[in-house]
């Protein structure tokens, strides 16, 4: 772990032939051989693979030819996006084995820019879940305390920059399955505005929620991971037909004369350290120039009701087609019907059987005005709360999770409990707007605090902004 | 049974018609696999189609074109409209759903006149995308009994457009008309080729029986109607059996009921009671679709002349009912341009349909013949300067030749109008070699009457003009 | 929405879902889902009547490609992770009882 290199350094030294991607990927590969078993951050380590590709990107510097903006960068991906002739599992029975035939947008994008996966990263199975104890193939462990959860769903991703096995990492987040497991283990963790990052070749858990972002080690990096993963992608009919602005270009700006949120009615449920850190992340921004001002967000309350409603509906249809006819796992029986329970039955983990029959509920017959048709307006109730809150605040700051790690099976007794670990990261995915969480010093076991800013659909110069700011003054908390 | 008004002991049937009819894109509605009937199993195939994780659906324009060209064709209001996910488990159907058009379908409330002037509401005309084929293998090769099936998935997806009628049709032969008059129409907008013995244009009717004036009687759904004979004939049938149902005091289950071409019968599909809960919501991968209306009169204006109003004009030129089936078949083959072109050309259209109709099958809708030598022909059957059986002669030769001097084929052949001494040398002769069908005929046996022209035709080497022989024959009875 | 969720419902949508559960996961699904409706009872006070469901977070129409035909899958690779291929296509048992 001494030198940890930046992906955004990895680049500079690859690209200027000072570094090696070879050597870079070997110091990274034997972080992974001395934790990974402890860890279990991958599902799968594609050392052979990764090694022929960081080959090819010192022959391309060599050859005088353009290596990318990510080059000779170790990358890990999150196991629920497409890779062709890779197994992709989404941490799932039903999926085991399986090898998509095409490649996901981002995947692609990541390739072409230079990038160099060194593996596919446990979950929560199908992303359900926020410690990554719901995985088919067994649980991450947090690099920072191996008796307490990475977090999740993308706990493999989190702890793979964690612990140095890779320089950065990608992750989906839904309900959020980046920023959470992020704050968890101490990295940065960005969830874009919905529709700029393609979906594309990412499994869908909840299609209207879900965005893929990275993990990174500082902010500067995640403005360098999000440069190259946003963009317009024909291929995902709610790809924004925006341009990409020029991230980086917001990271030294400081925050004079911007207006910081402080959400007054902020549901309450976070612990003390974590919401002492997140005061001295408002002092630290004041004293930096930025106003504080107070606004009102009434709908933030209901936000994890509308989405255990939403996410799980959709996941319902998303997932119907796990039914072992055309790929992954079949268990054979008398009759198709038969051998659609008893595949669906064997295939899936209690999580996601449980999320299933919530959201078939909540669409189903009688019940769809109730649940589905209201936590629909709820959403709305949600958008137009966040459009007002930003009428008087450039950005909005709030904890990323209620508490530091937790140990393992602390919150598996009861789903509800689970599911208030994304009370203050929902609302974003509700409304599709961007967020990042930044660590922010320490709190109890000397574990890692996340702080939380939100900005605006677009607004991620504004958010990456900031977070260079709480970056830079993390680095004189004690 | 030809009658419109279909009656059986009082009761009246209502049916409604739901025409599925495959657009004639290039590819699918949802993905760029080819549209394309006949190929070997599964090479049609991309992520989209297979419904693999990962795969999103984008919208092919075309096909949203040709939809709206339906619409426009039937009358529609085009509104802005959305895509829903319909779900349910079948083996043919990828992803466990299928994407349709539910509460906000393109095309609403248009109407179809059948060519009788009845007037058929149409309540809807929405896309959707079609399923993948299962065949049954082992046991009698159908559904019941199969040892197993086998999934072919180059039609999913497949780009569909459904047309809901109003249950508007009273009569077996009312719905033929409809699904003729519907098809007519697809074929000229050039929308789908429309062939229900490829699948390509599917009939399902709802049919319900009802004392005149009373309420809707218990509907059920009739499947797998493959001709526009077995609309009929299906319909029916299942008339006569909610009716002996009906008289027997029984009362008629709402049903799926599948229609047998063999035995000639409904049978029970399923019951409606325990109808399915598809749990529609609204495909979130997709965005809505709100056409200009700038598109909407661009593609009103390129639509080309409807076969009713191609109808009317050529019945009004020809001095015939539209309806009749002289103008219907010549319509059909789109040969009414032609029939008009022999007018324009100093011809009488009245002799131009029945030479078109009688000789014109096998030339398409833009026969080479030039149009000026059929009107040269039929001024030479008006004036009298030839029988119609030697019009029919020298037409069948200018058919073979492709065009010519019909006075000039008339003269090789010898043909000069026959005056009335002749062919009154001819009617004698007949009676003194058939006395007996002679007699017959004076008593008013009017089948004898072919025996007497038989004779004379031979007589005359089949140059008798047939309504001078029919005159003389009834002059002389008297 | 206050009434309790009963395990006839729980296993009827078990059954829509097509997840095969023994009679204790039914007693523990009508439990832990019931537990579930009961906190989203916090939103039946809400009056959100004139507020239109919002489906989409950022708003686009008209997405739409050309009707233009790009490479196919290869059918033997897709075959090949299929679980019983036959005869270039996808075997399944009998498809008796299914719905149409």
């Amino acid at each position: 772990m001494s030198e940890r290199l930046t992906a955004s350094a990895i680049v500079a030294g690859v690209r200027a032939g000072t570094l090696s991607a070879v050597d870079v990927l070997e110091q990274h590969l034997a972080a992974i051989d001395g934790r990974e078993t402890e860890v279990h951050a991958f599902n799968l380590v594609m050392a052979d693979s990764a090694r022929a590709r960081a080959a090819e990107i010192d022959a391309a510097v060599a050859a005088g030819h353009d290596p990318g903006p990510l080059a000779g960068v170790p990358v890990a991906l999150k196991d629920n996006m497409c890779t062709r002739g890779v197994p992709t599992t989404c941490s799932s029975k039903i999926l085991e084995g399986w090898k998509p035939p095409y490649d996901g947008t981002v995947v692609s994008m990541l390739r072409n820019a230079g990038a160099i996966t060194v593996g596919k990263t446990n979950l929560d199975e199908f992303a359900m879940g926020s410690s990554t104890e719901n995985s088919a193939f067994g649980p991450t462990r947090n690099p920072l305390d191996t008796s307490r959860v990475p977090g999740g769903s993308s706990g493999g991703s989190a702890a793979a920059v964690a612990a140095g096995f890779a320089a950065l990492s990608f992750g989906s987040d839904t309900g959020g399955s980046i920023r959470q497991p992020a704050a968890l283990c101490g990295v940065v963790g960005v969830k874009p505005t919905y529709g700029r990052v393609s979906r594309y070749g990412l499994v869908a858990f909840a299609s209207s929620l879900d965005q893929i972002g990275p993990f990174t080690q500082t902010v500067a990096d995640a403005a360098l991971a999000l440069q190259v993963i946003c963009g317009h992608d024909p291929m995902d009919s709610t790809s924004i037909p925006e341009s990409v602005p020029v991230y980086s270009a917001a990271l030294d700006r400081g925050v004079e004369g911007l207006r910081v949120g402080r959400i007054r009615d902020l549901p309450e449920g976070a612990d003390a350290d974590v919401a002492e850190r997140v005061e001295q992340a408002f002092d630290a921004l004041a004293a930096a120039g930025a106003m504080i001002v107070d606004v009102e967000v009434p709908a933030f309350t209901y936000g994890l009701t509308a989405y255990y409603i939403i996410a799980p509906a959709e996941a319902s249809s998303n997932l119907a087609r796990y039914d072992g006819v055309r790929y992954g796992m079949r268990v054979d029986a008398a009759d198709t019907d038969s051998m659609y329970m008893a595949t669906r039955s064997a295939g899936f983990g209690d999580e996601v059987k449980r999320r299933i029959m919530l959201g078939t509920y909540a669409l189903s017959a009688g019940y769809y005005d109730a649940y589905y048709g209201k936590a629909l307006r709820i959403r709305r109730l949600m958008a137009d709360d966040f459009a007002r809150a930003y009428e008087h605040a450039d950005v909005l700051l709030t904890p990323t999770s209620p508490s530091v790690a937790f140990p393992f099976g602390a919150k598996t007794d009861s789903p509800l409990t689970m599911y208030l670990c994304d009370t203050y990261t929902i609302p974003t995915n509700l409304t599709g707007e961007p967020a990042i969480s930044v660590p922010f010093g320490s709190g109890a076991y000397g574990l890692p605090v996340g702080v939380q800013v939100l900005a605006p659909s677009l607004g991620e110069p504004v958010m990456l902004q900031v977070a260079a700011e709480l970056e830079r003054a993390a680095g004189g908390l004690s | 049974m030809s009658d419109a008004l279909w009656e059986l002991d009082g009761y009246e049937m209502v049916v409604g018609l739901e025409v599925h009819v495959e657009l004639a894109t290039n590819t699918k509605l949802f993905s760029s696999s080819p549209n394309r009937f006949g190929d070997e199993p599964n090479t049609n195939i991309d992520p989209v189609t297979l419904g693999l994780p990962g795969a999103l659906p984008v919208l092919n324009r075309h096909a949203v074109e040709l939809a709206l060209r339906i619409g426009l064709s039937l009358n529609c209001t085009v509104q802005a409209c959305t895509f829903a996910r319909k779900n349910y488990f079948y083996p043919d159907m990828p992803k466990a759903y299928q994407i349709s058009q539910y509460d906000q379908p393109l095309n609403v409330d248009g109407w179809l006149d059948l060519p009788d002037g009845t007037r058929i509401g149409i309540e809807r005309a929405h896309m959707e995308e079609d399923a993948g084929k299962s065949s049954h293998a082992g046991g009698d090769g159908r559904v019941h009994g199969a040892d197993y099936s086998l999934i072919d998935l180059n039609r999913a997806g497949v780009p569909l457009v459904e047309i809901v009628s109003r249950p508007d049709l009273r009569s077996p032969e009312q719905a033929r008309q409809y699904v003729t008059e519907l098809r007519g129409i697809l074929l000229a907008i050039g929308a789908s080729d429309a062939k229900m013995e490829e699948g390509s244009m599917r009939v399902d009717a709802n049919v319900s029986v009802r004392r005149a004036g009373a309420e809707y009687g218990t509907r059920c759904e009739i499947k797998n109607v493959n001709s526009v004979r077995s609309v009929g004939r299906a319909i029916e049938y299942e008339a006569k059996r909610q009716i002996l149902m009906l008289d027997a005091g029984e009362s008629v289950r709402q049903q799926t009921r599948h229609w047998d071409e063999g035995d000639g019968r409904t049978h029970t599909l399923r019951d409606k009671e325990n109808s399915d809960d598809y749990r529609y919501f609204l495909e979130p991968d997709l965005v809505p679709v709100e056409p200009s209306q700038e598109w909407i009169d661009q593609v009103r204006a390129a639509l080309p002349v409807l076969p009713a109003v191609r109808r009317a004009r050529l019945a009004e030129a020809a001095g015939v009912a539209p309806d009749s089936e002289l103008i219907m078949s010549i319509v059909d083959r789109r040969q009414d341009q032609y029939a008009l072109a022999v007018q324009a050309a100093g011809g009488d259209v009245g002799r131009a349909v029945v030479y078109i109709k009688e000789a014109f099958a096998e030339l398409g809708p833009e026969p080479t013949l030039p149009a000026a030598d059929v009107a040269a022909l039929t001024r030479l059957e008006v004036e009298g300067a030839l029988t119609a059986t030697q019009a029919k002669s020298v037409l069948a030769e200018l058919v073979a030749r492709g065009g010519g001097d019909a006075a000039a084929i008339a003269a090789e052949r010898g043909f000069a109008a026959m005056d009335t001494s002749e062919l009154a040398g001819f009617v004698d002769a007949a009676i003194a070699a058939d006395p007996e069908a002679w007699a017959k005929f004076c008593a008013g046996e009017g089948k004898a009457m072919g025996a007497l022209v038989g004779h004379i035709m031979k007589a005359s080497k089949g140059q008798a003009d047939g309504k001078l022989v029919t005159t003389i024959l009834n002059a002389r009875k008297s | 929405m206050s009434e309790r969720l009963t395990s006839d419902a729980v296993a009827k949508v078990a059954r829509l879902a097509r997840l095969d559960l023994t009679p204790d996961e039914i007693r523990l699904a009508t439990e832990q889902l019931g537990d579930m409706l009961d906190h989203f009872a916090d939103i039946d006070a809400l009056d959100l009547s004139g507020i239109a469901p919002m489906t989409q977070p950022y708003r686009l129409v008209n997405v739409m490609r050309e009707d233009v035909e790009m490479a196919c899958l290869d059918r033997d690779e897709v075959l090949a992770a299929a679980p019983q291929p036959e005869a270039g296509r996808f075997r399944v048992p009998p498809t008796t009882g299914l719905e149409l």
